[in-house]
């Protein structure tokens, strides 16, 4: 008892250990060997891997390798699983779904101390905000089950999906994918990953304790060839990946042209924004949750402090000191804030970075006390001096190392922290909410936190822009990415419908006569431009006879195209919704007054009576022109004292990839949508009717449409598609071709991992172009966190 | 500075503050915050966040934990840090002098024994009373060297007139009072009327003397944490030895949030003047486990300096009573019970 009064004499903290001794039993239990979950089952073991604690480097368990032939059987146990979840109904599912969440509650702590064991991460953190959002997460979808039907009319489940989930948040990665998967009326086989695959082998423990049926939830463990098998498997209708952008790409890639619903949630190297009216010492606490929670292993860390100039050394002065004050140690140790990094090779790769930063040249600063030398441990670090161009600012490091660097103004910091290939999330400090407001949506993230960080809710929408990956998880956005519309069969699009395709040839006279002497340019930035190729296509009609040509863009058209968007869509994307509306009726009203001219250029074009299709492209820019004000963002209930700012936003530029079927009425409802919610376009219009395309570029010129709003690429689709597809520059690729087509845009998609909508099944444009659903594919939600309290 | 940093281990290590234990006067010793002139600049320039202080103040007590030996003696050491307060209105001779004889001896003997604390001369840091019992506790504390405190200035509200609150205080020192607590107008504070509250604290300093002044901000009063926060730095200008959060009878006391965003002043005071202030948070600190969470606070915010008598207090009158319970636990293993305990 002696060492109460050095306690009392010098105030040390002591250990505060949690005891594992149940997460032990419960290992016990199943002889710390694991086989899969599937269809309500557990299997015998097969070829096994070693699960440790990184913290002392102790083996945990073994869990099982799983093979293509285990995924198959779990494939087939959650197909042959899906009408009986489906039969129940959203009421059904909302009761199972709330079960889950009571039954995670019953169990926190030991979830807590598994997950802590098998990753590293303080008991803290699994304990006060890991397991509790796990629960809340489950919560929050029982409602969207029971509402599902309400809310989502005409919306039906996806079907069987794969989801692949990483080692940093392993329970709470796997309630994001798994709730609402099953909320909407999905069936799911899930792999956790093979670092941390403990808390998911505990919740299939918890479905089979709850009686939950069978084959709804399939689980089954492995390392990149599991997943592979998994993501790859025929009779899978979705894949969900969060994950690195490296394999993110290499998912996308894989799943092109399979018609695989998808949404990834990959890498960042996220800003955190600090302006010189902040509250510096709530700044600091701020960097503390923002790179040295959950040890830096998180995709949205803040791992680039950008501060003012004028305040950046006293912002370092204070950083340190409080560097000082951080706990590395036992992730079971209560009072420990750092634990341990999940694996040998992640330490290795951090130690190589921070290595590869001093050389460079960085000032490289770590607290004066050093970290356990058993386990898997790395302090808090924090470089300073470093340059945009330095590699630590560029590369996500994925641990607890943060760099600092300095702007002038406000434009300066909004230019910095979107000088990066991701956009996941960013962090904005300022007393001053006028500047706050400015800044949050002129950066390019997903996720926006105005003076906090790292704070996740299941009714907030999380995800990526850029190569952060595509697709939300959490809030009603969440939802629509384990649904799709009801529609009854749609046939394949064939290649030309049977019309013979424009060509290179060189046209000459036809059937004796002249031919028509119109060869309408390329519409490029507001401007009819000649093709750099110096070529032109000819263009017949229904009858075979020459009713023009149009030119034959190429490559370095679709560059100074997408040039001229992007110039164009900052300025229209700040324009007023009114005023875009305004410009949409516009158009309405010009088209109008040229209806009977469209009219006979289509009737030339198609043979057939096209008074109708032209009536049609009016009303959609009447639809269009009325949603751009319209198609408004939400406030989400999050459980702060805070308001979450769902916003939708333009996507950037996109590229659309027309039909070649109903020529003006499929571009109008394409495009109309894009430039209606703040995007520009560079359109590659009908290759059967471009000629009903160029000549509405007149029309748009005389709509009061911004130049480079809509750019007009005309051409052979096999010489202008992959350009555009693969344009790094481009933000979204919309294919409406053959499936062939559409397969190639998605795999050169991955180069900036741009969005991707593809179809290659025949839509009705005349009755199925109007919905939410274009507007859904012409933005992406960022959700911006504004706590406030005087 | 050096030690290893880990939860891991059972050695008792010394955590690395803020700033060095060594790099300070020794405890007891330190020299009086003359004050500075009145930096309006820099007061208008304070900005807090209150839902961020808010945040830190929830993981305060979820991040750290004290247990077993280290919590025991936590928990002794809080008891040095207590003023002993009664500031009723029935208040009489009688009862100041039972709070002071449990002053002088604020833990059983057989528990501090059983702790290996036997030799240590264990007392609170003061005894807090009106000016009408200030000759009372000094004669019962007498040769105990612990130090009365009076508050002061029209406690609690302090709008009486300036005179006579200018008046109290000296009538107070020259009973015998080391320490007097005084209120500020809030008024002042509400009103962003900085030169106001200087001058009045000021005043107040000089008439103090040789005694140490702590300035009540009444933060439960102050509406916002920016407020208590400039309320926090002008006082200090104006040669405040302590900041204290409250007077015990405004409807909210101290709170951590406050606790918080006025040890950050003291922080800041420091790194622009070199001068140490206390702190000491009063009214609504009840538990163990509060001043347990409190002084993690202080450790966490301050450092390890801010851990002694000479610079954090705890203003309380049940506090006492729940830790004693709490050594009683750790030294038998069987919870306590209030009448096991000499009452003050």
């Amino acid at each position: 008892m002696t060492d109460v009064r050095t306690a009392f004499e010098e105030l040390p903290w002591g250990p505060a250990p949690e005891s594992a001794a149940q997460a032990r039993e419960w290992l016990e239990k199943h002889g710390r060997r694991f086989g899969t979950y599937v269809d309500g089952q557990w299997t015998t073991p097969g070829e096994t891997f070693t699960v440790r604690d990184p913290a002392t480097g102790t083996e945990l368990a073994l869990a099982t390798q799983a093979t293509a032939e285990d995924v198959d059987t779990a494939v087939e146990a959650a197909r042959a699983a899906l009408p009986g979840w489906q039969a129940l109904g959203g009421h059904g599912r909302a009761r199972w779904l709330y079960a889950i969440a009571r039954g995670v509650q019953r169990r926190s702590r030991l979830l807590s101390v598994i997950e802590s064991l098998d990753n590293g991460k303080p008991i803290r953190e699994s304990r006060d905000i890991d397991i509790p959002l796990v629960a809340r997460h489950f919560s929050h979808h029982a409602g969207w089950a029971q509402l599902l039907e309400a809310e989502f009319p005409g919306a039906e489940a996806v079907g069987v999906v794969a989801q692949v989930i990483p080692w940093n948040f392993p329970l709470l990665m796997l309630s994001w994918k798994i709730a609402p998967a099953l909320a909407a009326g999905n069936t799911v086989v899930l792999k956790p990953a093979e670092y941390t695959p403990l808390t998911a082998l505990c919740f299939a423990d918890l479905l089979d304790d709850i009686g939950f049926p069978p084959g709804v939830i399939n689980i089954v463990t492995g390392d990149g060839r599991t997943g592979q098998a998994l993501v790859g498997h025929d009779d899978v209708d979705k894949v969900a990946f969060t994950g690195s952008t490296d394999v993110g790409r290499a998912i996308r890639g894989a799943t092109a042209g399979s018609g695989k619903k998808l949404t990834l949630e990959l890498g960042g190297k996220s800003p955190f924004v600090v302006f010189d009216d902040a509250d510096l010492d709530s700044v600091v606490e701020g960097v503390v949750d923002a790179i040295w929670f959950n040890q830096g292993q998180v995709c949205c860390a803040g791992s680039r402090i950008l501060v003012a100039e004028g305040i950046a050394e006293q912002l370092t002065t204070k950083l340190r000191a409080r560097m000082e004050k951080l706990r590395v140690g036992s992730p079971l140790d209560k009072a420990v804030d750092v634990g341990a990094i999940v694996d040998r090779v992640q330490l290795d790769r951090i130690t190589e970075l921070v290595e590869q930063g001093k050389t460079e040249g960085a000032t490289c600063w770590q607290p004066s006390w050093r970290v356990p030398t058993e386990g898997l441990f790395f302090p808090p670090t924090l470089f300073t001096d470093v340059t945009p161009a330095a590699m630590i600012a560029q590369e996500e490091i994925f641990g607890p190392v943060v760099v600092l660097m300095t702007f002038r103004t406000h434009e300066e910091a909004v230019e910095l922290a979107n000088d990066t290939r991701y956009g996941l999330a960013a962090s904005i400090w300022s007393e001053n909410i006028n500047l706050a407001l400015d800044v949050a949506p002129k950066i390019k993230a997903g996720t926006v936190w105005i003076n906090c960080t790292n704070a996740f809710d299941a009714a907030s929408g999380f995800g990526g822009y850029r190569e952060s990956g595509y697709g939300r998880e959490g809030g009603r956005e969440g939802m629509w990415e384990y649904l799709r519309l009801s529609h009854g069969e749609r046939a394949e699009r064939v290649a030309h419908a049977g019309v013979t395709p424009p060509t290179a040839e060189s046209g000459g006279a036809d059937n004796g006569l002249p031919a028509i002497d119109r060869t309408p340019k390329l519409y490029i930035g507001g401007k009819q431009v000649r093709p750099d190729s110096g070529y032109a296509i000819p263009i017949r009609g229904s009858d075979g006879a020459r009713l023009g040509e149009v030119g034959r863009g190429n490559r370095k058209d679709i560059r100074n195209a997408v040039e001229a968007a992007h110039k164009a869509q900052k300025g229209w994307s700040r324009t007023t919704a009114h005023n875009r509306s305004q410009v949409l009726y516009y158009i309405g009203e010009n088209l109008s007054a040229r209806a009977d001219e469209f009219a006979e250029r289509l009737r030339r074009l198609t043979g057939r009576d096209s008074r109708a299709e032209v009536e049609l492209a009016i009303r959609r820019c009447f639809t269009w022109a009325a949603w751009a004000d319209k198609y408004d963002g939400a406030v989400h209930h999050t459980p702060m004292r805070n308001v979450t700012l769902a916003m939708p936003e333009a996507i950037g530029v996109i590229g659309v990839i027309c039909p070649d079927e109903s020529p003006l009425l499929a571009f109008t409802s394409l495009v109309l949508p894009a430039i209606a919610m703040g995007n520009a376009v560079v359109v590659v219009p009908s290759a059967l009717g471009p000629l009903a395309v160029t000549d509405f570029y007149q029309v748009l010129e005389t709509s009061d449409l911004p130049g480079g709003v809509v750019n007009i690429v005309t051409g052979l689709r096999e010489e202008l598609l992959a350009p555009l597809a693969g344009h790094d520059d481009v933000n979204a690729i919309w294919t409406h071709a053959t499936r062939a087509e559409c397969a190639e845009a998605e795999r050169l998609s991955t180069g900036n991992m741009k969005r991707t909508w593809s179809e290659w099944t025949l839509r009705d444009w005349v009755t199925d172009a109007e919905g939410t659903e274009l507007l859904r594919h012409a933005t992406q939600v960022k959700n911006i966190w504004v706590p406030y309290g005087a | 500075m050096s030690g290893t940093n880990t939860g891991r281990t059972n050695r008792v290590s010394r955590d690395p503050g803020y700033v060095s234990v060594t790099e300070h006067p020794p405890v007891g010793r330190i020299p009086r915050n003359p004050g500075t002139p009145l930096d309006l600049a820099l007061v208008r320039a304070i900005r807090v966040n209150r839902s961020a202080v808010e945040r830190r103040a929830a993981t305060i007590p979820a991040r750290r934990s004290v247990k077993k030996e280290w919590q025991a003696g936590w928990l002794l050491r809080a008891i040095t840090l207590m003023d002993l307060t009664t500031l009723q209105g029935d208040d009489t001779e009688g009862r100041v002098r039972r709070l002071c004889g449990k002053a002088r001896r604020p833990v059983r003997a057989d528990l501090l024994a059983a702790m290996g604390m036997s030799d240590v001369p264990l007392t609170v840091a003061a005894v807090c009373v009106y000016h009408a019992y200030v000759e009372t506790a000094v004669r019962a504390l007498a040769g105990s060297g612990i130090p009365v405190a009076a508050v002061s200035t029209g406690f609690p509200a302090g709008l009486g007139p300036f005179e006579t609150r200018v008046a109290e205080i000296g009538l107070s020192v020259a009973a015998g009072a080391a320490e007097i607590d005084i209120v500020v107008t809030r008024r002042h504070i509400l009103t962003g009327d900085w030169v106001a509250l200087y001058d009045e604290v000021r005043t107040f300093r000089e008439a103090c003397g040789g005694a140490h002044m702590k300035a009540i901000l009444a933060t439960g009063e102050l509406a916002t944490l920016t407020n208590v926060a400039r309320a926090s730095m002008v006082a200090m200008m104006a040669g405040a030895d302590f900041i204290k959060t409250s007077t015990g009878k405004e409807p909210v006391n101290a709170t951590l949030p406050v606790g918080i965003v006025m040890a950050r002043m003291i922080r800041a005071w420091h790194e622009q003047t070199g001068h140490l202030v206390g702190f000491k948070p009063a009214g609504g600190i009840r538990t163990a486990k509060d001043a347990l969470t409190w002084l993690a606070m202080m450790k966490e915010e301050l450092g390890d300096r801010w851990t002694h008598p000479d610079l954090f207090r705890f203003g309380a009158s049940s506090l006492l009573g729940d830790i004693e319970r709490q050594l009683e636990h750790h030294v038998t293993g069987r919870y306590s019970a209030a009448h096991r305990h000499p009452v003050a």
